[in-house]
């Protein structure tokens, strides 16, 4: 009697961090590199699973498009655990482990010819900027595009250089603000259901997609059902203790669904009335 | 496929000559009750047994697995090599078998989970009694079964019939055992004995098993669930004792040199506070309340909607023998039931 060999699904791939960026405080940007030059084949909006021997793994979003990978990915890391804590502390040319990559990531393609409205809270402008970026990168595909991007204080804002590049740009209408200001600060203050008001949009042909802390959605929600943007084109991303990454292990389990196959990005008419969903 | 004899004293015989081959694990008697263990002496096992506080999913999910060990930049899979043979499994947790296999092969298939599912017969057990007053398996219509098995035991006096069900069990039967086909006597004793087992078990939920996703589905929004939530202990006991539960954490070891050691997995469980906890620290189910109406969805609706042909709950009773406040499964959906009623 033979045992045919056999892969194990919880083995990570052997990685390497090419680059380590200090964003604010409490988050790092790395740029992490695969063997062999491999892609690694995500969608917007999916995530990987980072492991560390000895520590353990976390789930992290995806923050660079798949119209940029080239042999890398990007994740934008906030320090609160064991496995992001160990993450902070590592430099280039570390070894690290990955696995997927995994879920289901928002639909783009089915988003083409639509306007793209685009509402991120805090430290979810990194995952939605993979979304973001595919969207530039193939700009023609859609229609209008707006972004709409709030943090608590001016010093948690990501990506200033991306930020100064869309306020420049005049085929994409971005709009940010804070909760609270400081003297330096010019900008709009409020949280961000206080620049909906500034936009207009064709609600029909709008496709809407929201990323924030769970607090948020609900406002978010209200302003975008507001504007009359039916259900099934307004997308979130859940964020759920996703362990194994392959609907398994239980944790991500919201109701019936396993967050990290059905989702992490689902359209609200999917979860509408879920009681854990929101 | 077909229908077999074995000869009592040929039990023992049978069971010694695959231990020869196989790690036998079936039921053995300890100081609380019953147990499923590995046999070191074929005398060991008793096959008269009621229950098990723990359920035989430990032989094909361990309550620990390493899944791989790493040494510096190396990782080396573990996978378990063991060929085995899981005896006197009970029919209630043959369902819950039948639906972990369909659990962990969905989708990205589980490969520790299937390469021991793979290279494990099962010798399933015909039960003729209730085993106490906790179990409803004819209510969740687990009281037989007629696939899940290699082989299937049903003791008939001085014999025992035994029902076929695949190649793999043909074979473990034609190696080891001392059997012959089934005469008409002993088919018709069968018959019999099938019958007078029926009426034995009582029917202790007041609907059909069948019927509990659609009575979960409207029970949402029940104040039961506040109300039990204050009993509850938040101990999960019911999770660790169910034979369809199977969630699991995953955790990391280092050895004492610093450098290597392994990733395992070790079983879960959903009533404990942190299970939903994300790392920000956000909570998704932080009562006992939403806990337990989560543990009861699952049994209740969302495995049956996600497996179709397959339950959550087999009606083995174990989590209401373990509870330490008396939360029943046969408690919780009859109050349901007469709530909607």
């Amino acid at each position: 009697m033979s045992i045919p060999a056999i892969e194990s699904i919880y083995l990570p791939t052997l990685a390497w961090i090419a680059k380590v960026e200090t964003m604010t405080a409490t988050e790092k940007f790395f740029t992490v590199e695969l063997p062999r030059g491999q892609s690694l084949g995500h969608k917007p909006g999916q995530f990987v699973q980072i492991s560390l021997n000895g520590i353990g793994e976390a789930p992290i979003s995806i923050s660079s498009s798949p119209s940029r990978s080239n042999g890398k990915f990007e994740m934008c890391v906030r320090k609160v655990g064991d496995v992001t804590g160990a993450l902070h502390n590592l430099s280039e040319g570390a070894q690290i482990g990955v696995r997927g990559p995994y879920g289901r990531g928002f639909p783009v393609e089915q988003f083409e010819g639509r306007d793209i409205l685009v509402a991120a809270g805090g430290l979810s402008l990194a995952p939605v900027r993979s979304v973001i970026n595919q969207i530039f990168d193939n700009r023609k595909k859609y229609g209008r595009f707006i972004i709409l991007y709030g943090a608590k204080n001016p010093g948690e804002l990501l990506f200033a250089e991306e930020r100064d590049d869309w306020k420049k740009r005049n085929d994409v209408e971005y709009l940010e603000t804070v909760d609270k200001g400081t003297p330096e600060w010019a900008g709009n203050v409020g949280v961000i259901t206080t620049l909906f008001p500034k936009i207009s949009v064709n609600p029909r042909n709008t496709v809407a997609i929201t990323e924030g802390p769970p607090i948020m959605y609900r406002f978010v929600l209200m302003e975008l059902l507001g504007k009359g943007i039916p259900e099934d084109q307004i997308w979130v991303s859940l964020e759920r203790r996703m362990k194994c990454g392959v609907g398994k292990c239980g944790h991500c389990q919201l109701d019936h669904f396993y967050c990290c196959q059905n989702g992490p990005s689902f359209s609200y008419a999917e979860i509408k009335g879920v009681m854990e969903a929101l | 496929m077909s229908l077999k004899i074995i000869n009592k004293p040929d039990l023992m015989p049978f069971v010694s000559s695959m231990m020869g081959e196989y790690q036998v694990i079936g039921p053995v008697e300890n100081d609380i009750g019953f147990k499923f263990a590995t046999l070191t002496d074929a005398s060991q096992v008793r096959l008269n047994y009621n229950t098990t506080v723990i359920p035989p999913r430990k032989a094909l999910l361990p309550t620990q697995e390493t899944l791989f060990s790493f040494q510096k930049d190396t990782l080396a899979p573990a996978f378990d090599m063991k060929w085995r043979v899981l005896l006197g499994v009970h029919t209630c947790d043959l369902h819950a078998m039948c639906m972990l296999d369909e659990a962990f092969a969905r989708g990205q298939p589980d490969t520790h989970y299937m390469k021991r599912r793979a290279t494990t017969t099962i010798v399933s057990m015909e039960c003729l009694d209730p085993c106490d007053e906790n179990s409803f398996c004819k209510s969740m219509n687990t009281l037989t079964a007629t696939s899940g098995f290699d082989l299937h035991l049903i003791q008939l006096g001085e014999f025992y019939a035994v029902d076929v069900g695949t190649t793999a069990g043909e074979a473990l039967l034609a190696n080891h055992a001392k059997s012959h086909d089934a005469t008409r006597e002993e088919i018709a004793l069968l018959d019999k004995t099938m019958s007078q087992k029926w009426a034995k078990f009582p029917v202790r939920l007041k609907l059909d098993g069948k019927d509990l996703p659609a009575l979960m589905g409207i029970s949402y929004k029940s104040p039961l669930w506040e109300e039990v939530g204050k009993r509850c202990f938040g101990c999960g006991s019911c999770n660790i004792v169910c034979p369809t539960c199977y969630c699991f954490d995953v955790r990391d070891e280092v050895a004492m040199d610093g450098k290597s050691g392994e990733r395992y997995r070790i079983w879960d469980s959903c009533q404990l506070d942190e299970f939903a906890r994300i790392g920000s620290g956000e909570n998704f189910r932080k009562t006992h309340a939403q806990r337990l109406r989560h543990r009861f969805m699952r049994k209740g609706k969302y495995i049956a909607e996600a497996f179709p042909g397959q339950q959550g709950c087999v009606g083995c009773g174990r989590c209401a023998r373990a509870c330490l406040v008396d939360i029943t499964p046969v408690g919780v959906w009859n109050s349901l039931h007469e709530a909607h009623a």
